[in-house]
């Protein structure tokens, strides 16, 4: 039986373990939902530069007052932080699609084990449209997808080929979710990390997704300092 | 016939008679900052219908340049995101409103073709997916290119924090966006701004959109978003 994580767990999990991968001056965007915590664990001592879509390098927490004139993709009220800069749309996205972004974080309806990414559309639903996101899983360097596991309904996510359309074929770096790291090197999706609560028989058996298992898998980084921060 | 050097200086109901029934406009923003939110509630007022909409979202259903799609007044978007206005699904899925989805990236570039006298541009954006197909894909060095066609309209409306009488404009915050790139791709570009000073009190070197690119400054007005943004 697998464990039960509550909603709260399973999102600040997935953010804690991201933000341990960024090194000191990396330009990073975070996209709305889980992506957005990832700024509030970045380890003491690194400097990470965070970009949105709309315009702001350097872009820091929500100040105590609002000033619409500062937002961030998703529009929420932003601050600029000294040595930050606001850029016109053309620019920001000359930033992000010329390999100027060391990494994008984003949601996922869909990763194939091949590093194919589906997150803009269910056929059949409404048509959001892409955004800013198929620029940013061709532009940045590293592609980080922070998703759950599965769906609500317990369906994987993690599959053998996407069923729906692409935001990117073979762009995807890295996922985490609440049960797993899998890191894509030469193409191929290998899992470095399990959280304490899994086994690897249970991992499989979620996953429909073919990996690799890393010899040296390692229980997931940052699960012991959960119950400290709860 | 030249742009006037000294621009009008004219209500934003004078500005939008410019739009005629079938126009193609241009609106800057993204998500809530930089509408020209008192040219758009003009426009609103009008009536005028059959727009082409050019603009990066479609804002909310009654917010900004949303209010024109969620009335009917719109025929055709082009746009990268419309999934915070319902009326927009809501009626391509009915059949009456054009959609045209471009990525965020593709679009900005497609409007500087436009504004800056290319025939296209080549991105890797979107490559390997269903957007992709029913375009032309040019492959240079090995790898895969989509080419974007230029996008340009037959009036932008824009929106600049201060501008000069000689229509230079400057920006302020993430109301920047797409505003000076749609400053060069219109037959005709309408600034919104929140003043309008003397020749000689903006500094050259802060000037991000050139007057030469303008031809009617409107001042902005006091609704909700027009004052807070």
């Amino acid at each position: 039986m697998l464990p039960v994580l509550s909603e709260e767990v399973v999102r600040h999990r997935i953010a804690r373990r991201i933000a341990m991968e960024f090194e000191d001056g990396d330009v990073v965007n975070l996209g709305i939902g889980i992506p957005t915590l990832v700024s509030d664990y970045i380890p003491e001592g690194v400097r990470v530069i965070f970009q949105t879509e709309n315009g702001v390098i350097g872009a820091g927490p929500k100040p105590p007052e609002d000033d619409l004139r500062f937002i961030g993709a998703g529009g929420r009220c932003l601050s600029v932080l000294p040595g930050g800069a606001l850029v016109a749309s053309d620019l920001s996205f000359g930033l992000i699609r010329g390999g100027h972004l060391d990494a994008t974080v984003l949601g996922a309806l869909q990763v194939d084990e091949i590093g194919n990414l589906a997150n803009w559309w269910i056929p059949g639903k409404l048509v959001p449209g892409m955004g800013g996101a198929m620029d940013l899983v061709t532009g940045a360097k590293h592609v980080i997808v922070a998703t759950t596991h599965t769906t609500k309904k317990g369906q994987p996510k993690l599959v053998k080929k996407c069923s729906l359309p692409l935001t990117g074929a073979k762009v995807v770096s890295l996922v985490v979710t609440e049960y797993a790291l899998f890191r894509f090197v030469d193409g191929k999706m290998v899992l470095e990390e399990i959280a304490p609560e899994i086994t690897e028989k249970e991992l499989r058996e979620i996953t429909e997704a073919e990996y690799i298992t890393n010899p040296d898998l390692r229980i997931m980084k940052g699960c012991e300092v959960e119950q400290d921060s709860k | 016939m030249p742009k006037k050097v000294i621009k009008p200086v004219v209500s934003a109901e004078e500005a939008v008679k410019h739009i005629k029934p079938g126009s193609s406009i241009m609106v800057g923003g993204f998500n809530y900052g930089g509408i020209p939110y008192t040219l758009v509630d003009a426009l609103v007022e009008a009536g005028t219908s059959d727009l082409i909409l050019i603009a990066n979202d479609t804002a909310y259903d009654d917010v900004g340049h949303g209010k024109l799609v969620t009335r009917g007044q719109v025929k055709k978007v082009i746009a990268s995101h419309v999934g915070l206005n319902k009326s927009t699904q809501r009626l391509f899925n009915e059949g009456k409103l054009e959609l045209e989805l471009v990525p965020q990236g593709s679009f900005v570039e497609r409007i500087r073709a436009g504004g800056f006298g290319l025939g296209g541009v080549l991105t890797p954006t979107g490559v390997g997916t269903v957007y992709e197909e029913g375009k032309q894909v040019i492959e240079i060095e090995g790898r895969r290119y989509i080419l974007e066609l230029p996008l340009r309209a037959d009036v932008a409306l824009i929106r600049g924090y201060k501008a000069d009488r000689y229509g230079n404009l400057v920006y302020f915050g993430t109301n920047r966006n797409f505003n000076p790139i749609m400053a060069t791709a219109a037959d005709l570009v309408i600034a919104e701004v929140d003043a309008i000073l003397e020749v000689g009190e903006l500094n050259p070197n802060d000037v991000v959109t050139p007057g030469i690119l303008v031809d009617i400054l409107v001042l902005k007005g006091d609704s909700y978003y027009a004052s807070r943004t």
